[in-house]
């Protein structure tokens, strides 16, 4: 009974440090929120740059009854979810195809130094000019901006994996792709799930760049648009909206790794 | 005709600064059923000898005949090779891992299936098959990974100190259960160890290998009474001890 005791204590203690670290977060989020309101009441900063939470919530609402920020946000989402997708899929095709013919792997080694090195962003005008100014030059925005990486990332995965598997493979006669298959690309997910997490950031600075570029729509464009007429509160409202739903795509990402990876 | 032949190996590894001989002129047959062991210093060519036979690398020069026909690793999967470590893929469950061999080949369905889950049993791992390998012990993934090997039903066994990284305890267990399966399906093996003992309790020849470059130095007959004793059984016997002195001066006399 006293190791239930214990393990009692131990249990609340657990609980006990939780709690109070759910509580130190909530006094930050409160305390950022209640000085920015504050700060901007009494002029400390400049309210016309810095807005205030309840101005832009009150934009937040009016925006959301006119639709006009449903609209944005949805073509914002659309792009970021499809580079983000298109950026890792073909990463990591491209890894694969680098797995299969070391000589391919050998002869491109230089050009993706030079390619991961280059900021992806610099293209941008190159892109829209080439795809129009629309849906397409964005997503391929938010998709160039994470392939490369991904390549060289999964690519060294793939590198890594145990010798040794690949040789239980060999003894049983299996061809390339079954090698890959069965080893090579399964020893690999937790890399390739945690290049996601890192895709996820890069896909939303691409689609916003890429925004910001055409200016046509979405929450890039409405960031834009409210620095040239000067309508900070709206700049704001965007960020926080970016900040809203990079968090939840993150965490839609984690929920993948815990359904993949067992471990 | 002997079952498996091995004529003239030569084998050097090349490297832009070096060229490293480790195996100069083996030539050894091996009868069906027979079990025989390797033994020598580290860095005699073993591994590299298990491996020209295995067919995961074609030898400088020499030839491998398998029942009088070339071997070619790619094609068939009449060798089995059993590593150090298990090498059980952790993201398979145990009876994923053992159906491995046959889903390669597309027969992991129906009646390949129903004998392969046997074999579990067989080794000792009834139940187990709906588990993931790191939930097992060292002992019982080896076991594991000697079902995966068995499960293609191999012409010849290959077995590069399967027992090394093993408890002792585990390991004498694991010796005897991996004789008396392989007498069992009469399976022909060729087994590298630095144990003596080892070497002595499974074994029907040892060859004794010299390093630098490798080259089998002598070959030692394992008298029938030992043969036919299992494993544990063999290293009790009177002959074992003297057999053990024999190989050990010889071991002794390679290191000058
Ligand atoms: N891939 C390789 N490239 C170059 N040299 C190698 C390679 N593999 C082995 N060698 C060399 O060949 C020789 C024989 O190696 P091998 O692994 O076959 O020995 P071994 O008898 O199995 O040794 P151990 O008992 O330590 O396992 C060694 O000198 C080793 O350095
Ligand atoms: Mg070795």
């Amino acid at each position: 009974m006293n190791i239930d005791q214990l393990h009692h204590q131990y249990k609340s203690s657990l609980k006990k440090e939780n709690r109070l670290i759910r509580l130190y977060q909530i006094l930050i989020f409160l305390v950022f929120f209640s000085s920015w309101e504050l700060f901007s009441r009494k002029e400390w900063i400049d309210p016309l740059i810095f807005s205030s939470p309840t101005k832009v919530w009150q934009l937040f609402m009016q925006k959301l009854s006119d639709g006009t920020l449903l609209s944005h946000s949805g073509v914002t989402l659309f792009e970021t979810v499809l580079g983000f997708i298109i950026g890792t899929l073909l990463g990591t095709v491209l890894a694969s195809l680098l797995w299969w013919s070391p000589r391919l792997s050998k002869t491109l080694d230089p050009y993706l130094v030079i390619l991961n090195a280059m900021p992806k962003v610099a293209l941008g005008p190159i892109i829209i000019v080439a795809f129009g100014p629309g849906f397409p030059s964005i997503i391929s925005m938010g998709a160039i901006i994470s392939i490369i990486i991904t390549t060289i990332v999964v690519y060294t995965a793939f590198r890594e994996v145990d010798p040794n598997y690949l040789k239980v493979l060999q003894t049983f006669g299996a061809t390339r792709t079954q090698k890959f298959r069965e080893a090579i690309l399964p020893a690999s997910f937790p890399t390739i799930i945690s290049t996601l997490k890192v895709n996820v950031g890069l896909s939303w600075v691409g689609v916003v760049v890429g925004e910001f570029l055409v200016s046509a729509k979405g929450l890039g464009y409405l960031i834009i648009y409210g620095f040239q007429v000067f309508n900070f509160t709206l700049v704001m409202l965007a960020l926080m909206i970016i900040a809203v739903f990079a968090t939840i795509m993150y965490q839609l990402v984690e929920l993948l790794e815990r359904k993949l990876i067992k471990d | 005709m002997s079952f498996l032949r091995i004529q003239n190996i030569h084998h050097t590894y090349f490297s832009n600064q070096t060229a490293a001989t480790a195996l100069a002129d083996i030539s050894l047959d091996i009868e069906k059923g027979e079990f025989v062991s390797f033994l020598g210093p580290s860095g005699c060519g073993k591994t590299t000898l298990l491996s020209i036979i295995a067919g995961l690398f074609p030898p400088t020069s020499g030839k491998i005949l398998l029942e009088n026909k070339p071997l070619n690793a790619d094609s068939d999967t009449s060798i089995g090779y059993m590593l150090q470590q298990d090498y059980l893929f952790p993201w398979k469950t145990i009876e994923e891992n053992i159906l491995l061999g046959l889903k390669l080949i597309k027969k992991d369905e129906g009646l390949e299936r129903i004998k392969t889950l046997k074999l579990l049993t067989e080794v000792g791992l009834g139940g187990t098959g709906k588990m993931y390998p790191r939930e097992l012990s060292g002992g019982m993934r080896q076991r594991a990974a000697l079902a995966r090997t068995l499960a293609v039903d191999p012409k010849i066994l290959l077995l590069d100190e399967p027992f090394s990284a093993l408890d002792y305890q585990t390991k004498l267990k694991l010796e005897d259960l991996v004789f008396e399966t392989l007498k069992s399906f009469g399976k022909t093996a060729v087994l590298v160890t630095h144990d003596i003992g080892e070497a002595i309790a499974m074994s029907d020849r040892i060859y004794l290998f010299s390093p630098n470059p490798g080259r089998v130095h002598k070959t030692f007959e394992v008298s029938d009474e030992l043969r036919e004793l299992m494993p544990f059984d063999a290293r009790n016997h009177p002959q074992y001890p003297i057999l053990f002195q024999t190989i050990w001066k010889e071991l002794e006399s390679l290191e000058y």
